[in-house]
C-alpha cells in the first residue's frame, strides 16, 4: 500500500510494461499466422523449402498463378457469383422480414422472433445432404444456384435479425416526419428509412457474402464439378504442393481482411446480431 | 372487432405478415424438406420400406467410423471450448483497460471471426508443416534438431493438437465477441462503486465481474458447443479422416461411399443434438428476453 | 387555413385507455395548448390529428371535411417533433425544401420559399450544413422552418422545447408564438409545461387521464379552475387544498377543524346544497399574506400557524405554515426574512377562494 502523493515507480511502471507486453503478445498471436501465411503464400519455391528461410526473402506471384490454373480461377469466380446470388435472396426474403419486426406490432411477433432466432441456431448443414435427391430432381444438383439456395437459408434468419435491428436504429420520428411532410409508407421507407440504414445495410450484406464464401460443407456435398473455393481446396487443392495450399488461403482470406477495414466498426456488433 | 379497425386497408392490416411470410416459408420449406426427406433417406431402403440397417450399419459396421467420430467430436469440444473460454476472458479483460491503441487491438482481435475454417486450417498449416514457420525458426534456435512432425496418420496426436491450436486461433474471436460484449453491459459504476468500497483487483473479478459475467459466458459456451458439432473444414485441411468428426463422417458417407441413408442419418444426429442445445439457449434467452421487455 | 374539430376520439393501446372520449373545437388560426401531464393523452391527440395513430371511436374534422381515416400526407399538415427528427442524411436546404418537393412545386418556388422560411427562423447561414454540424437550438429552427415552409393547414408541435436548455426555451417560447401571429397557421401545441401553455396559448386544453378537464384561456384556467385537477396542475406552487365542513345553520361559515372561514351571502347562498357536507377548499399561495404584509384594505379571514420551513428564492420567498395537521404554503413575492418556529397570522380575500365539490371534484364556485 503506497499513500497518496508518492508513487511507487518500479511496480507502476513494471504493471505497464508487462501489460504492453500482453497486449502485444496476443495481438501477435492473432497476426503472426496470417502473416506468415500470405508470405508464405508469395514465396519462390526454393525459399520456402530452405530450411535456412524462416522468413521467404524472394517473392513470386507463381503460386497464385499455378493455383488458378489449376481450376481456383473458375472456382474463385463461383464462389463469387454463389456468394452474390446469397446475398440478393437473403436480401429480398429476409429484409422486408426485418423491417416488420423492426417497425410494426402484430400478434405473434414475438413467437415468430423467438422461432427465427431459434432457426438462426440450426446447424444448416446437415440440410445439404437429404437436399441432394431434391436437386436431382429438380435439376439444380451441382448448380451454383442450388448451392446458392442452400447458402441462402444458412443466411436468412441471420439477415432478418441483423437488418431488424439495423431499422431499429433509426428514429421512428423521421420516418413519422416524413409521413406528415407528404409521404406514404413506400416512399418513406424508400426515401428516409433506406438512405439511413445503408451503411448498416451494406456491411450486413458484404458481412452475408462472406458467410457464403466461406462456407464450405453444403458447397462440397451439393457440387461436383462446379465447385466454390473452399470446396475445390477441399477436394483439389489438397494434393497439390504445399506453397499452393498457402495460395489458396491467401485467396480465401482476402474477401475477409477487406471486409475487416472497410466494416471494422459494424464487425462486433454484427457477430453480437449473429450470436445473442 | 373488424368494426371498430375500420379506415385500416386489409393489406395494412396483414402487411406485417405478409412481409414476414415469404422468409419464414423459404426457411420452412429449405428446413422441413430436407429433414422430412433425410428421415426418410435414414429410415427407408431402396424399395422405400422401413429398414433400420443404415443405423445397423453406424453403429456396428467395421467400415462405419461413427463411434471414432462421436469420441474425437467430443474430445476436440472438451479440449477447445475451455481453453476459449479462458482466453476470451482474457482478452476481454484486457480490452476493458484504457490504453493507447485500445481500438486497434481489438479490430486485430476480431479479425479471426471473418476467416473461414478452411482458411484458418491452412494458415496454421504453414506454420506447422515440416517446413513450416515454427520447425524453420526452433531449428534455426537450435532448440530442435529435426523438424517436429505435425501431420500424417502415424502422428495423429499431433493432427489433434494442429487442430486445436487452428480452432483456438480461429474461433476465440467468437467467444471474446461476446464476453466483451457482456463485460461492456456491466455499468462502470459496479465496478467503481466496488473500488470506492475497498475492493483490490481479485475482489472486484471474483465478486462483482465474474457474476455479472455469467450469461455471457453461458451463451458463449453454448454457441460454441453447438458450433462444435459442425467443425469440419478445418479438420478435413489438417488430417483428413485420421480424426474422424461427425460432419467429416457425413460428407464421406455421402460423397464417397455414396450411403445417402448413412449420411442423412448423420445429419439427423448432428440436428438432434444442436436442437437439444439450442433449446436449452432458447429457454435461457427467452427468459433473458422477457426480463428485459417487462423491465 | 381550417378549423379542427374533434369529436368523442377513443384510443386503446391494447388494455389501456389512452383517450375516453375527447372532444374539441379549435377554431382558424387559433393556438391551442393541449397541457397536461405524461401520459394523460395529449400526445396521442397530436399523433391522431398528425395522421400517425387513428382511433378507435370518433371523428377529426378539418373544416367540413372528415379527415379521421386519412393517411397524413393527405391532410396537407406540418408537425414539429420533440426530437425535431431533421433527416441526417439531408443538409439543411434540403430538409426545409423536402416537403416541397414531394407536393411538386416548381424549383424556382422552392428556393423562394426555403430562402423565406430560412431568413424568418434566421438559418439562412446554415441552409449547406448536415444536421449533425448543428446545436440543438439550430436543429429545432431547421425542424419549425421544415414545418412552415408548405403553409400547412394545421401546425402540429409535440413538445419542440423540452430539449433545449433553460434559457433558449425562453428565448424560443416567444419566438415561435410571433412566428405563429405572423403566419396566423392553426397550431396545437403539446406541453407538459404549464408556463409554456400561458405564455403561448390562445387557449389551453388541460387535459388528464384521456380526457380534457378544461379548456380556456390562460386566464380563464389559472382564476376559474373547473375542477381540482386543473386546479393544482396550473399554479405553482400548487395551490392549497384542504377540507372543510359547510356549515349554513347559525353563523354561515366553513369549518377546517383547526381554523373556521367565515362565508359571505354570496358564497353561502353558492353553497345552500352543501350545509354539513365536506367541501375541498382552495387557495393558491400567492393569495395569502403575512397579516402585516397585506394590502392596506384588505379584509377577510385570518389563519394562525407555525412556520416550518423557509424556501427563500430571492425573487420569492416560499413560506410552509403549519396549522394543526394542516399545511399551508404562502408565497410572497421579494425577500422576506422569516424564521423556522415563529408564529405567523395570514390573511387572504375571500373572492380568491376555490371551493370544490369533494365527490366530483368540480368547482362549485
Amino acid at each position: 500500500m503506497s499513500t497518496p502523493g508518492e508513487t511507487p515507480p518500479i511496480r507502476y511502471y513494471l504493471l505497464r510494461i508487462l501489460f504492453a507486453g500482453i497486449v502485444v503478445l496476443s495481438c501477435t498471436w492473432v497476426l503472426l499466422p496470417i502473416i506468415i501465411s500470405i508470405l508464405y503464400a508469395f514465396s519462390t519455391p526454393q525459399d520456402f523449402y530452405s530450411p535456412k528461410m524462416i522468413i521467404p526473402l524472394h517473392y513470386t506471384l507463381s503460386n497464385i498463378q499455378k493455383l488458378l490454373a489449376l481450376g481456383a480461377a473458375k472456382a474463385t469466380m463461383n464462389s463469387i457469383i454463389v456468394a452474390v446470388m446469397t446475398v440478393i435472396f437473403s436480401f429480398a426474403l429476409g429484409l422486408p422480414a426485418g423491417y416488420a419486426f423492426a417497425r410494426f406490432a402484430f400478434k405473434g411477433k414475438d413467437s415468430l422472433k423467438l422461432l427465427i432466432i431459434g432457426l438462426r441456431m440450426f446447424p444448416m448443414l446437415v440440410i445439404a445432404v437429404p437436399l441432394v435427391t431434391l436437386y436431382i430432381r429438380l435439376g439444380l444438383n451441382d448448380t451454383l444456384l442450388g448451392v446458392a439456395l442452400a447458402h441462402t437459408t444458412m443466411a436468412l434468419p441471420f439477415v432478418i435479425l441483423i437488418t431488424s435491428s439495423i431499422f431499429v436504429s433509426v428514429p421512428i420520428e423521421l420516418e413519422e416526419a416524413g409521413y406528415v411532410f407528404g409521404l406514404d409508407r413506400k416512399q418513406t421507407f424508400l426515401r428516409i428509412t433506406l438512405p439511413l440504414a445503408l451503411p448498416g445495410l451494406t456491411a450486413a450484406a458484404i458481412f452475408t457474402f462472406i458467410m457464403s464464401w466461406n462456407e464450405v460443407f453444403m458447397a462440397a456435398v451439393l457440387t461436383l464439378t462446379n465447385r466454390t473455393l473452399p470446396a475445390f481446396i477441399l477436394t483439389s487443392a489438397m494434393a497439390a504442393p504445399d506453397i499452393i495450399k498457402f495460395a489458396a488461403s491467401f485467396i480465401m482470406i482476402l474477401p475477409a481482411l477487406i471486409f475487416v477495414f472497410i466494416a471494422r466498426k459494424y464487425l462486433i456488433s454484427m457477430w453480437g446480431i449473429t450470436v445473442k | 372487432m373488424p368494426s371498430k379497425k375500420q379506415g385500416y386497408s386489409l393489406v395494412e392490416r396483414y402487411l406485417p405478415y405478409l412481409l414476414i411470410a415469404p422468409a419464414l416459408g423459404y426457411l420452412l420449406f429449405f428446413i422441413g424438406y430436407p429433414l422430412t426427406q433425410g428421415v426418410l433417406l435414414a429410415f427407408t431402403d431402396q424399395n422405400g420400406h422401413f429398414t433400420l440397417q443404415h443405423v445397423y450399419y453406424l453403429l456396428y459396421s467395421p467400415s462405419s467410423n461413427f463411434w471414432p467420430a462421436l469420441e474425437d467430436t467430443l474430445a476436440l469440444a472438451a479440449v477447445i471450448i475451455p481453453i476459449q473460454i479462458m482466453l476470451a476472458l482474457g482478452f476481454s479483460l484486457m480490452l476493458s483497460a484504457n490504453f493507447k491503441g485500445k481500438d486497434m487491438a481489438l479490430y486485430i482481435l476480431i479479425i479471426p471471426l471473418t476467416i473461414s475454417d478452411v482458411a484458418g486450417g491452412l494458415i496454421w498449416y504453414s506454420l506447422l508443416t515440416a517446413n513450416g514457420f515454427f520447425n524453420k525458426l526452433f531449428m534455426a534456435l537450435g532448440i530442435i534438431n529435426q523438424p517436429i512432425q505435425f501431420f500424417g496418420y502415424q502422428f495423429r496426436p499431433m493432427e489433434f493438437i494442429a487442430i486445436v491450436l487452428a480452432e483456438v486461433w480461429r474461433a476465440t474471436a467468437l467467444v471474446f465477441v461476446i464476453i466483451f460484449a457482456g463485460l461492456q453491459m456491466i455499468s462502470k459504476e459496479y465496478i467503481e462503486a466496488a473500488e470506492v468500497f475497498g475492493a483490490g483487483t481479485w475482489t472486484k473479478l471474483r465478486h462483482i465481474i465474474f457474476p455479472m459475467l455469467k450469461p455471457s459466458v453461458q451463451t458463449a459456451l453454448l454457441i460454441r458447443t453447438l458450433f462444435a458439432f459442425q467443425v469440419f473444414g478445418v479438420v478435413m485441411v489438417l488430417a483428413g479422416r485420421d480424426i474422424p468428426v461427425l460432419a467429416g463422417e457425413a460428407y464421406y458417407e455421402q460423397t464417397v461411399l455414396y450411403h445417402y441413408g448413412v449420411a442423412a442419418l448423420y445429419a439427423l444426429i448432428i440436428a438432434a443434438i444442436s436442437v437439444v442445445i439450442g433449446y436449452i439457449y432458447i429457454r435461457m434467452f427467452k427468459a433473458q428476453y422477457l426480463r428485459e421487455v417487462t423491465m | 387555413m381550417v378549423d379542427v374539430k374533434l369529436r368523442g376520439l377513443v384510443k386503446r393501446f391494447g388494455k389501456t385507455v389512452a383517450l375516453r372520449g375527447i372532444d374539441l373545437d379549435i377554431r382558424d388560426g387559433e393556438f391551442i395548448v393541449l397541457l397536461g401531464p405524461s401520459g394523460c393523452g395529449k400526445t396521442t391527440t397530436l399523433r391522431i390529428i398528425a395522421g400517425l395513430e387513428k382511433p378507435d371511436e370518433g371523428r377529426v374534422l378539418f373544416g367540413e371535411k372528415d379527415v379521421t381515416y386519412l393517411p397524413p400526407k393527405d391532410r396537407n399538415v406540418s408537425m414539429v417533433f420533440q426530437s425535431y427528427a431533421v433527416w441526417p442524411h439531408m443538409k439543411v436546404r434540403d430538409n426545409i425544401a423536402f416537403p416541397l418537393k414531394i407536393r411538386g412545386v416548381p424549383q424556382e418556388e422552392i428556393d423562394k420559399r426555403v430562402k423565406w422560411a430560412a431568413e424568418l427562423l434566421q438559418i439562412d447561414e446554415l441552409l449547406d450544413r448536415y444536421p449533425h454540424q448543428l446545436s440543438g437550438g439550430q436543429r429545432q429552427r431547421v425542424a419549425v422552418a421544415r414545418a412552415i415552409v408548405i403553409e400547412p393547414d394545421v401546425l402540429l408541435m409535440d413538445e419542440p422545447l423540452s430539449n433545449l436548455d433553460a434559457l433558449l426555451r425562453v428565448k424560443m417560447r416567444s419566438e415561435l408564438k410571433k412566428l405563429q401571429r405572423r403566419i396566423g397557421v392553426t397550431t396545437i401545441y403539446v406541453t407538459h409545461d404549464q408556463v409554456e401553455a400561458m405564455t403561448m396559448g390562445d387557449r389551453i386544453a388541460v387535459m388528464n387521464a384521456g380526457k380534457i378537464q378544461q379548456v380556456g384561456t390562460p386566464e380563464e384556467i389559472y382564476l376559474k379552475p373547473a375542477n381540482t385537477f386543473v386546479a393544482g396542475f396550473v399554479g405553482s406552487p400548487q395551490m392549497n387544498f384542504f377540507d372543510a365542513t359547510v356549515r349554513l345553520d347559525g353563523e354561515k361559515l366553513l369549518d377546517a377543524g383547526e381554523f373556521t372561514i367565515s362565508l359571505s351571502d354570496d358564497l353561502a347562498a353558492a353553497l345552500k346544497d352543501y350545509n354539513n357536507k365536506t367541501v375541498i377548499v382552495g387557495i393558491r399561495p400567492e393569495y395569502m399574506y403575512p397579516r402585516e404584509l397585506a394590502p392596506k384594505n384588505m379584509v377577510g379571514p385570518m389563519i394562525k400557524g407555525v412556520i416550518d420551513f423557509v424556501e427563500a428564492l430571492g425573487s420569492d420567498t416560499i413560506i410552509h405554515l403549519k396549522v394543526g395537521n394542516k399545511h399551508l404554503v404562502i408565497k410572497l413575492s421579494g425577500s422576506h426574512h422569516y424564521r423556522i418556529g415563529e408564529e405567523l397570522v395570514v390573511v387572504f380575500s375571500l373572492d380568491k377562494l376555490h371551493i370544490f365539490d369533494k365527490n366530483t371534484g368540480r368547482a362549485i364556485i
